[in-house]
């Protein structure tokens, strides 16, 4: 399968990228590591005329310590997350689900920045970052803003993030409360997850559970509450939309979404030293 | 548009499609045909090559995006007619039946062990969970690379006696 025509755009600085995609307007995708967005043009579930590929900007590569978060930029791949040791240290939960997404081949090009600005919600690394209250920095022609990963996913592939907008950089803060688990579910190995659950403490988030990555709010509160890991896992399905497609019935993916939330938040307290 | 490809180690300029896809490149261009197209949705692996030394698929990624970069297929693994140790542990280890996935494999498993040099046998599986083998020949292919990497007496070719160039003579 081949793409369908677009031309081709090399950006040689941030700046120029967001001059490109100012230039080519909604015609434009920015490209990243591709994993994405090149199965969807093969399958022409998308047609961009213009790709700025962002591939050149090694600036925005990098895992730094800012004392109280990390900060990442938004072109490190899923392998120097995975393989990251301040990572390793501060945050496990995020270098362990990098280490978990796709396989090896899709983590040597496959970016941080590129999963969460395409905003699958069967995407793992934007429901890790929920759970963990990342904040992401975007650049626009006229400046930098911050957003709270809260606020940041509006629906199935769809962000607040303006046309030409570039997202580079994810901060994450360094976790308060220890104990982390990632858990999902897969057909095959290298599947999108059926249902996923991210742990940080007292803080769950899920994968593929509905439109976007979805804080799992009733388990919080039961968790709050001083609820044990099974029955504060028996809300997980709460306030959830979960679809029913080809792999799994919605009651599959909720009775999915109790069980691993057990399990993560199990293992999570198994961790707390 | 030009683009600028270094093909195991030989520079190849060429001006495409935008939208060229590095493993047509490689195929149609380069004349490399050992990498082959499998199920080209980024799932099944048989178009693994290494960029800039690590396993990439080659058809979700574009040949703009790899100019500039050093690609090597399996067409460069050899050197001097003498297989590299992964081709060799294929061959001593049966790693294949029908080879479709082969080259494939070959690639993921040489960028497998340059991140780990020594890998148990789990590591060798979950590390090839992006290549797919629809023979099933799984066992033969992780026995290669656990030999490979000096795992189960390691390479016969490799002991000090038996030279590297009969073991090739023999093989080809």
């Amino acid at each position: 399968m081949i793409p369908s025509s677009f031309s081709y755009k090399r950006a040689g600085s941030p700046g120029e990228a967001c001059d490109l995609a100012a230039e080519y307007g909604e015609d434009a995708k920015y490209l990243a590591g591709g994993h994405s967005l090149l199965p969807l043009m093969k399958l022409r579930l998308a047609a961009p005329e213009v790709l700025i590929d962002l591939g050149g900007l090694r600036e925005l590569s990098y895992v730094t310590d800012q004392g109280s978060a990390v900060a990442i930029g938004a072109l490190t791949r899923h392998h120097d997350v995975e393989h990251s040791e301040l990572l390793a240290r501060e945050i496990p939960l995020l270098a362990h689900a990098a280490g978990q997404v796709g396989d090896p081949q899709i983590r040597h090009r496959g970016t941080i920045g590129g999963s969460v600005a395409h905003a699958d919600p069967a995407s793992d690394l934007p429901a890790v970052l929920l759970a963990l209250d990342a904040t992401l920095v975007a650049r626009g022609t006229d400046g930098s803003r911050e957003i709270g990963i809260g606020e940041f996913f509006q629906g199935l592939f769809e962000t607040v993030l303006e046309p030409g907008e570039l997202l580079t950089e994810i901060r994450v803060p360094k976790p308060a409360a220890a104990g982390w688990s990632f858990q999902k579910f897969t057909q095959r190995a290298i599947d999108w997850a059926i249902v996923g659950v991210a742990v940080q403490g007292g803080q769950v988030a899920l994968v593929n559970m509905g439109g976007t990555p979805l804080r799992a709010t009733a388990v919080e509160a039961a968790l709050a509450g001083g609820a044990s890991p099974s029955d504060a896992a028996a809300h997980a399905a709460e306030g959830t939309s979960a679809a029913s497609d080809i792999r799994a019935s919605r009651e599959y993916r909720e009775h999915l979404a109790r069980v691993l939330t057990s399990r993560a938040l199990t293992e999570a307290s198994s961790r707390v030293s | 548009m030009k683009v600028d490809l270094t093909v195991n180690g030989k520079d190849i300029t060429a001006d495409v499609e935008d939208r060229l896809l590095l493993v047509h490149f490689l195929r149609d261009v380069a004349d490399l045909t050992a990498t082959n197209v499998g199920c080209d949705t980024t799932s099944c692996g048989a178009c693994t090559v290494l960029l800039d030394g690590e396993s990439v698929k080659s058809c979700t990624v574009l040949a703009a995006q790899a100019s500039g970069h050093e690609i090597t297929t399996l067409e460069g693994l050899a050197s001097d007619g003498t297989m590299h140790p992964v081709q060799r542990a294929f061959h001593e280890q049966h790693g294949l039946q029908c080879g479709f996935c082969t080259p494939g494999m070959v690639m993921a498993i040489v960028s497998l062990l340059q991140e780990n040099p020594h890998p148990t046998e789990e590591q060798v599986r979950t590390g090839l969970e992006g290549n797919l083998c629809r023979c099933t020949g799984y066992h033969n292919i992780v026995r290669a690379a656990l030999a490979a990497s000096g795992g189960l007496g390691g390479l016969k070719g490799s002991s000090p006696q038996p030279s590297t160039a009969e073991t090739v003579e023999v093989s080809s």
